[in-house]
């Protein structure tokens, strides 16, 4: 068992009870927002070594070779230690900028040098972002399911969130435009449609070339902001590459965020984003204010790995790892998930999306599920207003082929105890065999339209 | 003094527990003891016996921890430790045995100690006896809305709240994920009260005011600001006295001896009690805390005061 490690000086006194409340006299309002929650306390437990977990987003940091890491660290602290070790400029550095342009140059996009800024992961700059263009109250559009990650950064701007549905395409652009039309009769303006077009998180889906277009169009005849989150789109396993919004845009009303978190490491904190110049400007004031410049070592280490020319070849075998915990992934849910289920079959990204019959609640099923120790996000993670509270997401990329068979049947045998139970208690008929074969295109969303 | 702090372990309310345990040991630390935090696992017993603690401080929440297992065990090693008897414990934290075990004394006491109406089911009456129709006649009795909850365990989770037939099922399966035992109960209207008791003697009585949303559940017990607490609660003298009188009768009925807190309705008719809570929570937002304070007790008078008592204990008054 883990031991919490002691500190080594006294910790400052708790308050009393008296002190919380003049404390939270003097919250800002937009704390009164940021909420900590039961689901958050649960994934406590799934640190525990004997829990696999599915939980999180995590690449697999231990196929990048220690011997690479050593000797770029050593060639840093031997060449340039003076320099690693200051501060750097708050745009980064133009060798890091060099590097930005390879990643992006490998799915076709060509951004002017100056309209990139280098942040502390893909997180800071949805946060640069978000804090250079949310006023309260204002709307932001993202999808439904969208990364649970930008809900609390979205949140905390006190940003009003609406959510559209993705089916098997992504984003429903239809129904987006009726949303704008809506929007527009009330006189109200999105600040910013949030998107992760490509092998989504959480629900693995890709957005099609045609919605792709449309979107883009959109944006330009409406002169509105797309904030196209990126972080996987090198990771495809099957099926042809899209090219991201930013290259059909050309950079007039997409703002791109990349990062190295999924095709490096998320260790070093790397990411990036690109903006039309007005907005640029008002990002490096905010990430001037926010820490001033990204790690200058971290920074030298891309520059050191950039130069080995070899994390394309790096990229490709996380690739074949991937794909084959994909393929081991829907092969174990085929295997173990009741017939009323249904998951997406990524093409690419770190996750699944899979929805349970509508009497079951995810959240609570995980209570039950770290009893089996296992673990996965619970669909309501992914929505402002408590809805995917029958879905979960599950990750393909942190643990190997067995665990992902292993979890994936823990899982399975805690949803079959609850669809018997359910059909114990309704008269219902438990579910048949666990199917046998694939069904294509079925995926965990209504098509636009359906009840 | 070597002060052993148990936290942690593998319950669902493992987060709350690590909260609570690092704020003891903090007190402890300024009171000047000797502080051994050990998050509770495998190793559990081999570290007791090597360490030798003279007393143990038990911070911990949940199955495992607030249910009687760890206290069994200290009570086998010979380590004096905080709160209520493993005995005690288990009856706490099984809603069941506590509803029995309060009804039965209710006799015995004047006045009474009422508890909402309530069925309990395991999943083999569903399962395999065909419980499920019986759900109708039983409906019928305890009203809509009705609350589904877990037998076991705390911070409300797993709670569910029925409003229609048609929400039962689905309710059920959600609370069957935290416990193979349930309870269906009357939902009784009313202010939501705390009483903490330490040794024998009733703290001032604590009054949770929701400020946002409609029911004090996870979220709102544990977030700065999302629910106001009223020390003491604004209770006429009677309305007090029959508070009171139904927390210590349950206190005692219990069989409980250091702490607990005991959570009750006061509805129509009087106080309604609902649980008692055999480790109370002791984060930030706890009750136990406040309820000291509003008492003159600081949180290191409120953790001397609970070894005390786990060092001299005291019979069931």
């Amino acid at each position: 068992m883990a031991e919490v490690p002691e500190p080594t000086h006294r910790r400052r006194s708790h308050a009393g009870t008296r002190d919380l409340e003049r404390y939270a006299g003097l919250f800002a309002e937009r704390t009164g927002v940021m909420r900590s929650s039961a689901m958050r306390d649960l994934m406590a437990i799934t640190a525990r070594p004997e829990v696999i977990s599915l939980a999180g987003g995590l690449p697999d940091t231990s196929t990048f070779p220690p011997q690479s890491f050593a000797a770029q660290m050593t060639r840093i602290a031997q060449e340039s230690a003076a320099k690693a070790l200051q501060y750097g400029p708050t745009e980064g550095f133009e060798e890091t900028k060099d590097c930005i342009l390879e990643v992006m140059g490998a799915e076709g996009m060509l951004p002017d040098p100056d309209d990139i800024i280098v942040t502390t992961g893909g997180q800071q700059a949805i946060d640069l972002v978000c804090k250079t263009l949310i006023d309260p109250g204002d709307v932001v559009i993202c999808e439904a399911p969208t990364y649970p990650g930008a809900i609390p950064t979205l949140c905390s701007y006190q940003a009003d969130v609406v959510q559209v549905e993705c089916d098997e395409d992504g984003m429903q652009v239809e129904v987006l435009e009726q949303l704008l039309a809506d929007l527009r009769a009330e006189g109200r303006r999105p600040k910013f449609i949030y998107s992760v077009p490509s092998f989504q998180n959480p629900a693995g889906v890709t957005m099609s070339l045609q919605r792709r277009q449309r979107l883009v169009e959109l944006a330009r005849s409406q002169e509105l902001l797309v904030v196209e989150d990126n972080p996987y789109g090198l990771l495809r396993y099957g099926g042809e590459p899209m090219p991201p919004l930013y290259q059909l845009d050309g950079g007039d009303f997409v703002i791109y965020l990349g990062t190295f978190s999924k095709i490096l490491s998320p260790g070093i904190r790397l990411g990036w984003a690109v903006a039309p110049p007005p907005v640029m400007e008002k990002i490096v004031l905010g990430k001037q204010a926010a820490d001033l410049c990204t790690s200058t070592l971290t920074q030298y280490f891309v520059r050191e790995y950039f130069a080995e020319r070899r994390w394309q070849r790096y990229v490709d075998d996380l690739v074949e790892i991937y794909r084959r915990r994909r393929d081991t992934m829907v092969e174990a849910l085929r295997d173990n998930f009741p017939a009323e289920a249904t998951w997406t079959e990524p093409e690419g990204g770190l996750f699944i999306w899979a929805t349970l019959p509508d009497y079951i609640d995810t959240s609570d099923l995980l209570a039950k599920a770290l009893r089996a120790d296992v673990a996965f996000v619970p669909g309501q993670a992914a929505y402002v207003d408590g809805r995917g509270s029958h879905s979960m997401r599950l990750n393909f990329s942190g643990v190997d082929e067995d665990e992902i068979r292993e979890g994936v049947r823990r899982i399975g045998k805690v949803i079959a105890e609850q669809v018997d139970l359910y059909g114990a208690l309704t008269g219902e008929q438990p579910m048949p065999e666990p199917r046998q074969e694939s069904a294509p295109n079925v995926l965990p969303f209504r098509k636009a339209g359906e009840a | 003094m070597k002060v052993a702090v148990l936290k942690g372990g593998r319950s669902l309310e493992r987060g709350v527990s690590l909260r609570s345990g690092a704020r003891v040991e903090d007190a402890l630390e300024r009171l000047g003891h000797e502080v051994l935090p050990i998050d509770v696992g495998p190793d559990l017993v081999k570290r007791l016996v090597a360490e030798r603690p003279d007393v143990a401080f038990v911070a911990m929440h949940g199955v495992g921890g607030e249910d009687g297992t760890v206290q069994e065990l200290l009570e086998i090693l010979g380590v004096p430790f905080t709160g209520p008897s493993a005995a005690a414990c288990a009856r706490c934290m099984d809603k069941v045995q506590a509803k029995d075990a309060i009804e039965d004394a209710s006799r015995e006491t004047p006045g009474g100690l009422k508890t909402p109406h309530w069925f309990a089911f395991n999943q083999t009456a569903f399962r395999e006896f065909g419980a499920a129709d019986a759900l109708g006649r039983l409906e019928e009795t305890l009203g809509f809305p009705l609350v589904v909850k877990p037998s076991r365990g705390g911070s409300s989770l797993g709670v569910r709240f029925a409003r229609s037939p048609g929400e039962v099922p689905q309710a059920l399966v959600s609370a069957f994920s935290y416990d193979d035992r349930v309870l269906l109960e009357r939902f009784v209207d009313g202010r939501e009260l705390a009483v903490s008791v330490l040794g024998d003697e009733p703290l001032p009585v604590v009054e949770a005011i929701l400020l946002e949303g409609d029911r004090y559940d996870f979220e709102a017990r544990y977030e700065i600001g999302r629910t106001r607490f009223d020390v003491p609660a604004d209770l006429t003298t009677d309305e007090h006295r029959a508070v009171i009188d139904a927390a210590l009768g349950t206190y005692r009925a219990l069989g409980c001896t250091g702490f607990a807190r005991i959570d009750l309705i006061l509805g129509e008719g009087g106080p309604w009690l609902l649980e008692a809570n055999a480790i109370p929570g002791l984060t930030d937002t706890s009750l136990l805390p406040q309820a000291a304070e509003a008492a003159g007790l600081s949180f290191e008078q409120l953790v001397e005061r609970i070894l005390d008592l786990a060092l001299t204990p005291q019979g069931v008054s």
